[in-house]
């Protein structure tokens, strides 16, 4: 669903769902209704990237003459640190933007200091931002190609991307009839939203568990199932995505300790083997070895986890191309 | 202001007969004259008293960019009202008497309507200690509220409430409960999961709800819950009227018009506090209306500049204009939709809020004000912000085709809105703003 925010609408006009966000412009602004064909083209394009990537380390010319701005609103090292890596593997010219360096806090609103980067003859602008839709927002207001590197606990689409092209690796190029486990921080995490669209539009059965106060409110009409237990949900599952615990959930009363957590939601080896025997273990980073994962799974052969940083430039790259109109 | 206006070929509100009315120096006379200074051709439209707003935001003092007494006022006038209660929400905080005689002195100079100013319960709205309500009250304030900011102390709650009996003045309570609420920016349901945007659970409104018509209780003192938005309170609500509570209540058009899911379709445009709820919300609302559980019907009309709502959706801040489109949305949703009749909607916006203040009564009768509106009820037209007379744009109404307009609005005689199409004869008023005061 395409986020909501006020731009000036023709009478009678209505936002609704956007149905091809993605295929219909140059933004990437979220996973939610992106059609399937679309999804399938990005991942096929990711694949070709990290073929690059593998086989020549040197900068390409593909995106010689574009500039990207990579705005964080918000503090990001991992996703920053991959998608500059992503704009120099193309060759593009990039900078970086942090939130302690913008004048946002000089009064000037967020839609003129993306009008600036415009000026500045930004042809993508990457944006990470605490609230939830400014990426959308943004996409309206501006003529460059928006991309969102997570937007509050909406989205995170390039996160999703890669998610799902590790999960394509491990499980040979089929989707359908896969079924995976999401344990944890549904209710806060963009991660976790990013991954339900995209897997439910791919054809994969999404089972979450987690404490229910970190359980968002009928997150069962996101096309997923709400298992009981981590047991349940991780019964012959194909996947487990463990998400990142925030150690702040304590302070805010939404759980009583992080031994209880990793007692009752934690991802331990005996857990694992309640999965099929090729299921693969998923996090985004940074884990709380633990905590949500014993390290023995962390580091074990289930483990992804580096294929997903990896997987990360690769996507980003393909997205980089898309935005910028070079997609070939 | 001597001279006489009659209205001619008007339908009464309440029986539909035709009538003719005659008003001079601000007061109905008996029976119609046959010639008068002013002639108004009402064409077979409704008369029916002035509708009353007891939950406005004119943003002043202080505030003056998002909307003026004048401009809220005019605005009022073009949607059929001739008297609105203003919030004391404002920078600074009516809370002494000397903000409430200012708001007064300037509606006198600039309103187009009648102004009741409400008066904070707190100092500066902070939920501690308590304004001084007796003389507020002298000095014409005709309600308490910390509208914006709920008094999380249900011991401030209760003390407040002892206290207004002396004054006499109803406590208008915007129910929320802060910490429920949260950082919460849209009802918490599908959508807001779906849009990763923090929700507010109908419980932050009805716990809240639930506590105050126990306080009224404890006390004896007069709640008027504001703006009701969700099922769970209007079975408070209910109940608080079953145990013979002074307990009164009023909901908005956006309640009984929309949904959550509007949110996805018109962005910060439907963004308001308490929030649009559910399909189940909302038909709740329009029973609330049917069975007389709801006392009066009320905009919240609460303007922002363009600036401020055109953001991401959890920055802008909650708030919607509804002055200029109420009596429509009325029609439209509740009238023409089947849900009551014409009479029992007007009642709400005129009989039933001036009971709820204790204003003085209008009646279409010799020796009442002539506080009164012309309504087309079968008028279409389409919402068009820009054509608004309040400063604010924000509605989530615009582009809609609704059914029903104010054809003209006369404040204590004085001709205030007037639509080109009415053919009014004669000598037009000279504006008198005392008569308004």
């Amino acid at each position: 669903m395409r986020m909501p925010h006020a731009e000036t609408l023709p009478a009678g006009a209505t936002r609704g769902v956007a149905v091809g966000l993605f295929s219909a412009s140059r933004h990437l602004l979220g996973l939610d209704g992106m059609p399937r064909t679309t999804l399938i083209e990005i991942l096929d394009a990711a694949e070709r990237d990290l073929a690059h990537l593998a086989a020549d380390r040197s900068p390409r010319d593909v995106l010689r003459d574009a500039t990207v701005v990579i705005a964080m609103f918000e503090d990001s090292t991992r996703t920053r640190v991959s998608f500059q890596i992503a704009a120099k593997r193309l060759g593009a010219t990039a900078s970086t933007f942090s939130s302690h360096g913008l004048s946002l806090s000089k009064g000037e609103t967020l839609r003129d200091t993306l009008r600036i980067f415009e000026a500045n003859g930004a042809d993508v602008i990457v944006v990470r931002h605490p609230s939830p839709g400014a990426p959308a927002y943004l996409a309206g207001q501006v003529e460059s190609a928006v991309i969102n590197a997570g937007d509050g606990m909406h989205e995170h689409p390039t996160q999703g991307l890669l998610d799902l092209m590790t999960l394509r690796q491990a499980w040979a190029g089929r989707f359908d009839g896969r079924r995976i486990a999401i344990i944890g921080d549904v209710k806060h995490s963009r991660v976790a939203r990013s991954a339900i669209f995209g897997l439910t539009t791919l054809g994969v059965a999404v089972t979450v568990a987690g404490p229910t106060t970190l359980l968002p409110t009928h997150v069962e009409r996101l096309g997923c199932t709400v298992a009981a237990t981590v047991d349940e949900a991780m019964e012959g599952a194909d996947a487990v995505m463990a998400l990142r615990l925030q150690r702040e959930r304590m302070d805010q009363g939404l759980l009583p300790s992080l031994a209880e957590y990793t007692r009752v939601w934690g991802i331990d080896a005996a857990r694992v083997r309640r999965m099929r025997s090729d299921a693969v273990v998923l996090h985004p980073g940074p884990v709380n070895r633990g905590i949500e994962l014993a390290p023995d799974v962390a580091d074990g052969e289930r483990s992804v986890i580096l294929d997903q940083v990896a997987n990360g430039v690769a996507v980003r790259c393909a997205v980089l191309r898309r935005a910028a109109g070079r997609d070939g | 202001m001597s001279h006489v206006t009659v209205i001619r070929n008007a339908r009464h509100w309440k029986t539909g007969e035709p009538i003719d009315l005659a008003f001079q120096r601000g007061v109905i006379l008996e029976g119609a004259p046959a010639s008068a200074d002013v002639t108004v051709d009402a064409g077979g439209a409704i008369l029916s008293p002035g509708l009353v707003d007891l939950h406005v935001h004119l943003r002043e003092p202080g505030q003056g960019s998002r909307e003026t007494i004048e401009t809220g006022t005019r605005a009022a006038a073009a949607g059929g009202f001739t008297a609105v209660a203003c919030m004391p929400n404002t920078e600074p905080v009516v809370d002494n008497i000397a903000w409430v005689e200012w708001v007064r002195t300037r509606a006198r100079a600039m309103a187009s309507c009648r102004v009741l100013p409400i008066a904070a319960v707190t100092i500066g709205q902070k939920g501690e200690r308590l304004t001084e309500m007796i003389a507020l009250k002298q000095a014409g304030a005709v309600a308490l509220s910390d509208d914006g900011h709920p008094i999380v102390s249900a011991a401030t709650m209760r003390h407040a409430l002892e206290y207004a009996c002396h004054a006499g003045l109803p406590i208008v309570c915007h129910e929320e409960d802060p910490a429920l609420k949260g950082d919460g920016h849209m009802n918490e349901g599908t959508l807001a999961t779906r849009l990763g945007i923090r929700g507010i659970p109908a419980a932050a409104e009805s716990v809240m709800v639930r506590r105050d018509v126990e306080l009224a209780e404890l006390t004896g003192g007069r709640v008027h819950l504001a703006h009701l938005s969700c099922s769970a309170s209007f079975e408070g609500l209910r109940e608080a009227k079953r145990r013979g509570l002074a307990v009164t209540g009023e909901t908005c058009p956006h309640y009984w018009m929309l949904t959550e899911d509007a949110v996805a379709e018109r962005g910060t445009a439907a963004k308001m506090n308490p929030p649009l709820r559910t399909e189940r919300d909302r038909a709740a609302t329009i029973a609330a209306i049917q069975d007389g559980t709801i006392d009066c019907l009320a905009t919240d009309h609460a303007p922002h500049g363009e600036d401020d709502k055109r953001q991401p959706f959890e920055m802008a801040p909650f708030g919607i204009v509804g002055l200029e489109t109420a009596l429509a949305l009325t029609i439209t949703g509740l009238v023409r939709a089947g849900h009551v009749t014409l009479p029992w909607a007007l009642q709400l916006w005129t009989e039933g809020p001036r009971r709820v203040f204790h204003l003085p009564e209008v009646r279409l009768a010799a020796g009442f004000p002539a506080d009164l509106t012309l309504i087309d009820a079968e008028r279409e037209w389409v919402v068009d912000p820009e054509a608004f007379h309040s400063k604010g744009r924000s509605t989530p109404f615009a582009g809609m085709r609704v059914t029903g307009r104010a054809l003209a609005t006369w404040c204590a005689g004085e001709l205030t809105h007037a639509d080109p199409s009415l053919p009014i004869a004669g000598r037009r008023s000279e504006r008198e703003g005392a008569a308004l005061a």
